[in-house]
């Protein structure tokens, strides 16, 4: 996972807004890479970063309102204060992102086709608008919507949650992108139309064998669809690892916290759901020490008030290399087996 | 959408006639006798309760006021015959009757009259969209700056000071104490007849009402931009890799334009039902000022007419707003 | 303030320092076995306490009007279309489905937020479906609504004491006087500072939020709740918080639960039994295990198998999953027959011909399948043919009749279907 050669490298990253109550930085020291062929997932809930990280990558900030600092490298570009003209060239070619709402991020007053022929359009100044119509239509047809030759005149209140979501998807894989960030793809549509989109994504991530951010507050679609999962938490990397790992032996009291404060479809039924006390913290005023301590329901067994006062740093644990976590727990497999599992998934304490 | 059309159409004849219907009784039981203007005029100010009743009599006053009402819209249709005096004056149809001061009919002094405020009307408002939208986006992509900032400041002041103050200003010191020349003749000459010179009578007139005007269509554009601006599909257009005055003016300008358009319509029919400060400070003879001293005299059937025409104007701008904004916006379903 | 107040300010702390030493770090956070001992298990069920609401055949059709000058009525949506269920006393029934299936819709029903287009809605065995508005408001009080958003759902000019003190004005439940403190009191309940009332919902987050919902639907003590989608706008950590403070309400008010939800892991937290709904109909109902573990409906199946599992992460990959195609159609015209066979993978003739009824196969479990089974296991034929009084594409059979035993009514018998045998009969 620290491979300099990887497609996408974030280094250090920090995203800073001045606001008029103060700086809010939204994103601290962030880094992590990712290679062609490779998903990644970033969990974290509102305000943990997860969202304005990924904006960087495009540098969509507005650069007037936002400090960034450190190195994003997209296939050896410095997107980090590249100039406009520069980023335009990334944005929708060899990085494209699609959103979360497909209904409020495609334009209501443009037909669907003419909105993806536009994104084709940009990047391929010499084509006719013949030739960007028959492009749109042709990734409509690639990501299975039917009769794509008629639905291409279509409004987007005209498709359907799912249809419009793949729409999206055809505008982001029109110019064959290289990396694709997915910013909560699939948060707004049902369980069926959810694995519809999943399932699309995945075969088009093969196919183009592209680096994929997929971002998402839901552990279940990280735990099939990411190779390697980094969770957020006030704008923090604060464990970051394969997912496997990260979901199955995971080193961080949020991590677990998140585990357990979601049910499960198959979970035992003694299982408990235990919230993570508390709210998110404020950036105006983020905590001291672990942004994560005034919520945390292990702090009693870190010696001393280190919690509060002393940022833990980004160390591997006890799974071995490629697995780092933010957290001054000694032994924190072991509470993890003894106490959370017992709790959350009594059938998993006993089976092992 | 035709379907629409005509039924909003049904809606607003009605409106029109009830408009028309309440001005009528407000003056007909108003503090004053409606033939009272006209005995004044013919009698030299001196207007006994004799001569007052023998006009009412003679104007149908002493009638019922729904049979009054009857012959004054069936006369629109038909025209009528009206005995005043021992004359009898020949009403054509529309006829909405004759002005209680002059005698003069109200169609044709309306007639007369329209070009007037029209050309202000249209003028000024061309000059609204012309300085407030541009200037709106303009505020809007630099929102936060010291010139976005400065800007809302200064055209806050300037929006907040009395209309009639600013354009008897404008007037005051263009025309009489610095006399600038093209801004030195005011009132209106007929297009048709010196265009120069109906040019040069506008312009004054014009300035005001748009760089006035253009201080709220700053305001509804900025508004309207910077929200669109933070919508997702902007965001998207960015993402997308399109250059920013694509994003601005394709993506977003067309989606902030739809309040715009809707303020804009009415605005349009109420200075097309005259602008009475304007035409009244700078010596226009428009619709405005002569509703106004209609009313002041309570002279009937002007102010009855001039009722009746802002209510078809205000009507009708409404349904062209209607038609745009489904142009504008294919959501919009005209049903 | 003056200096020699600053000084001891400076001082005071310091002092504690040394007596206290390391302040506790943050006092109010609890220990994580205190936070697993106030966490709830999965609901159980409980019978023995009779229904206290019992919906009968309920249906819901929106005219559907024409355009043009004269606005002609061309069809109906069949929002909800012929929807029977009981819901415990004091328990709770999950509703799940995807959007437009009719579980919101069949949700407003009950609190009679529209006025049905027929069938019967028991609450304490009075029929509130056909009740005018005055009549209603007695019973308005026994079942109040939780929404799902709580940034909308709350007058941003109303004080939180007054949002959840206008109940009790409203129905003059107790003198003026008296109304802070059971504002006060509520708020306590629902885990809120009681000091808090004269906030405005926009100093809360969106979980305290809900929070604040929550205490106005207690305001009047109902006694069923009809939650719609209570937690699907809140972020991952509060959503367990609110969910186990719905369980803990439940206990305390002894208050039964409506439980709408698009979430299946989440009702199935919360509700012992469970409904399945698709386009405006009940697809499948029963217990827990029923529905869960063991679905007989292609599309209880289908969802299930769709919802992305946490516990794949140990497999790595994606899990197989029945793929359904398309998309919902409209409740406009809805497909004849059965209304999933368009999009259902094992569908055969006699679902276009005939509406499979809500057949009961197990103790608390039924099913609206003509080939009711396990994942690989439904049946070839269709085992409803014979009740239907069909062969076996489904046109008529002369020589037989349909059965009685099929029919829409609430609850489950003590007799049922029994796959297996092919017969109705206790097991």
């Amino acid at each position: 996972m620290n491979d300099p050669d990887a497609f996408l490298v974030v280094e250090d990253l920090s995203v800073e807004f001045p606001t008029p109550d103060g700086p809010v930085r939204a994103v601290n020291n962030l880094s992590y890479t990712l290679g062609l062929g490779q998903t990644l997932g970033i969990v974290g809930e509102s305000g943990s970063g997860k969202s304005v990280s990924s904006m960087a990558v495009l540098g969509l900030h507005d650069a007037d309102r936002t400090k960034i600092t450190g190195s994003i490298r997209v296939g050896g570009t410095e997107v980090v204060g590249l100039n406009e003209p520069g980023l335009r060239k990334l944005r929708g070619n060899s990085v494209a992102m699609i959103f979360q709402d497909a209904l409020a991020a495609l334009h209501p007053f443009y037909r669907v086709g003419s909105q993806l022929a536009e994104a084709y359009q940009v990047h391929h100044p010499s084509a006719s608008r013949r030739d960007a119509r028959r492009k749109a239509i042709e990734m409509l047809d690639r990501v299975g919507i039917p009769q794509p030759d008629s639905r291409v005149d279509d409004f987007p209140h005209q498709f359907s949650g799912g249809m419009r979501q793949r729409a999206m998807i055809a505008m982001g894989l029109i110019n064959d992108p290289s990396l694709l960030i997915a910013d909560e793809p699939t948060t707004a549509l049902d369980v069926t139309v959810q694995a519809q989109i999943l399932d699309l994504l995945q075969d088009l991530q093969r196919e183009f064998n592209s680096a994929v951010v997929i971002i998402t507050h839901d552990l279940g679609v990280i735990a099939e669809m990411a190779d390697e999962v980094l969770v957020m938490y006030a704008g923090r990397c604060v464990e970051y690892g394969p997912t496997k790992e990260i979901l199955v032996s995971p080193e961080m009291p949020y991590t677990w916290g998140l585990l357990s404060s979601i049910p499960d479809v198959s979970a035992d039924i003694d299982a408990r759901l235990i919230p993570i006390p508390g709210n998110p913290p404020s950036l105006l005023s983020p905590p001291s020490g672990c942004s994560f301590h005034p919520r945390c329901a292990h702090v009693d067994k870190v010696p001393g008030d280190l919690c509060a006062t002393q940022l833990p740093e980004l160390l591997e644990g006890s799974n071995g290399p490629g697995h780092v976590k933010r957290c001054h727990l000694a032994n924190p497999q072991e509470v993890f087996r003894r106490e959370v599992l017992a709790e959350i998934a009594p059938d998993l304490v006993e089976e092992s | 959408m035709f379907a629409y059309i005509i039924k909003r159409l049904l809606s607003g004849v009605i409106v029109v006639i009830l408009v028309s219907m309440a001005v009528f009784a407000l003056f007909w039981y108003g503090p004053s006798s409606p033939a009272r203007p006209i005995c004044l005029a013919e009698t030299g100010n001196r207007c006994t309760p004799d001569r007052l009743e023998n006009y009412e009599e003679q104007l149908g006053y002493n009638n019922n006021i729904v049979d009054e009402y009857g012959n004054y819209a069936k006369g629109i249709f038909t025209g009528r015959e009206m005995p005043i005096g021992n004359v009898v004056i020949d009403c054509d149809r529309p006829c909405l009757g004759f002005s209680h001061r002059s005698r003069a009919l109200v169609w044709d002094e309306l007639v007369e009259r329209l070009p007037a405020t029209i050309s202000v009307a249209v003028g000024g408002a061309f000059l609204y969209l012309a300085l407030g939208i541009p200037i709106g986006v303009a505020a809007a992509r630099r929102r936060g700056t010291l010139g976005d900032k400065l800007l809302v400041s200064s055209f806050l002041f300037l929006s907040s000071v009395p209309y009639y103050l600013f354009a008897l200003l404008a007037w005051l010191y263009f025309t009489l104490i610095w006399q600038v020349p093209i801004l030195g003749s005011s009132g209106y000459t007929p297009i048709t007849d010196n265009p120069a010179e109906w040019f040069k009578g506008m312009l004054l007139p014009w300035l005001c009402l748009g760089i006035f005007g253009c201080t709220q269509y700053t305001r509804y554009t900025r508004g309207a931009m910077v929200e669109t601006l933070s919508e997702d599909y902007i965001r998207t257009a960015k993402a997308k890799g399109l250059p920013p005055s694509t994003v601005v003016y394709r993506h977003g300008l067309r989606s902030a334009l739809v309040p715009v358009v809707t303020v804009f319509g009415i605005d349009l029919g109420v200075l097309l039902a005259g602008t009475i400060f304007t035409e009244r400070i700078f010596e226009i003879q428009g619709i405005g000022r002569w509703g106004l001293s209609a009313v002041q005299a309570f002279d009937l059937p002007v102010v009855s007419a001039t009722a009746l025409f802002g209510a078809i104007l205000i009507v009708i701008s409404n349904l062209i707003v209607d038609v745009i904004y489904s142009v504008l916006d294919p959501r919009v379903r005209l049903s | 303030m003056s200096e020699r107040d600053t000084t001891a300010d400076e001082l005071v702390p310091e002092q504690q320092a040394e007596i206290e030493p390391a302040p506790a770090l943050t006092p109010e956070v609890p220990k994580f076995e205190e936070l697993a001992q106030q966490a709830h298990t999965a609901a159980a069920l409980d019978l023995s306490r009779g229904t206290v609401l019992e919906v009968d055949n309920l249906k819901m059709y929106f005219p559907v009007k024409s355009g043009g000058l004269i606005r002609r009525k061309v069809g109906d949506v069949q929002a909800v279309d012929g929807v029977s269920f009981e819901v415990p006393r004091g328990g709770s029934l999950g509703l799940v489905g995807e959007s437009g299936c009719g579980k919101s819709t069949t949700g407003r029903l009950i609190t009679r937020l529209y006025t049905p287009t027929g069938g019967r809605i028991l609450f304490e065995d009075r029929d509130m479906a056909k009740l005018s508005k005055r009549e209603l408001k007695p019973l308005r009080r026994e079942i109040q609504m939780i929404f799902q958003d709580p940034y909308t759902s709350l007058n941003p000019r109303h004080t939180v004491g007054a949002i959840i003190g206008a109940p009790l004005e409203v129905h003059k439940v107790v003198p003026k006087k008296q109304i802070l403190p059971r504002v006060q009191e509520l708020l306590e309940v629902v885990g809120l500072n009681p000091e808090h009332y004269n906030r405005y919902p926009n100093e809360f987050s969106g979980g305290q939020r809900q929070r604040i919902g929550i205490a106005r639907a207690l305001t009047l003590n109902p006694k069923l709740l009809v939650a719609d989608e209570p937690v699907s706008a809140l972020d991952v950590s509060i959503q367990a918080q609110v969910i186990n403070l719905l369980q803990d309400i439940q206990k305390e008010f002894d208050v039964a639960f409506l439980f709408i939800a698009h979430d299946l892991a989440v009702v199935r937290h919360f509700c012992p039994e469970v409904a399945v709904m698709y386009l405006g109909k009940i697809v499948e109902i029963g217990d827990r295990d029923s529905i869960y573990a063991h679905a007989h409906h292609p599309y209880t199946q289908a969802l299930l198998s769709a919802v992305p599992d946490i516990k794949q992460a140990a497999i790595g990959g994606r899990r197989e999953r029945i793929r359904l195609e398309g998309d919902v159609p409209s409740p406009i015209n809805p497909p004849s027959g059965c209304r999933f066979r368009t999009r259902c993978p094992i569908a055969q003739d006699i679902c276009a011909r005939h509406e499979p009824p809500l057949l009961q196969i197990g103790k608390r479990h039924k099913v609206a399948c003509h080939f009711p089974g396990p994942i690989g296991a439904h049946p070839d034929a269709p085992i409803t043919a014979r009740l239907l009084g069909t062969d076996e594409v489904g046109n008529p059979d002369p020589g037989a009749t349909p059965s009685p035993q099929i029919t829409n009514k609430p609850g489950f018998d003590d007799t049922w279907f029994d796959l297996d045998a092919k017969t109705f009969g206790r097991a």
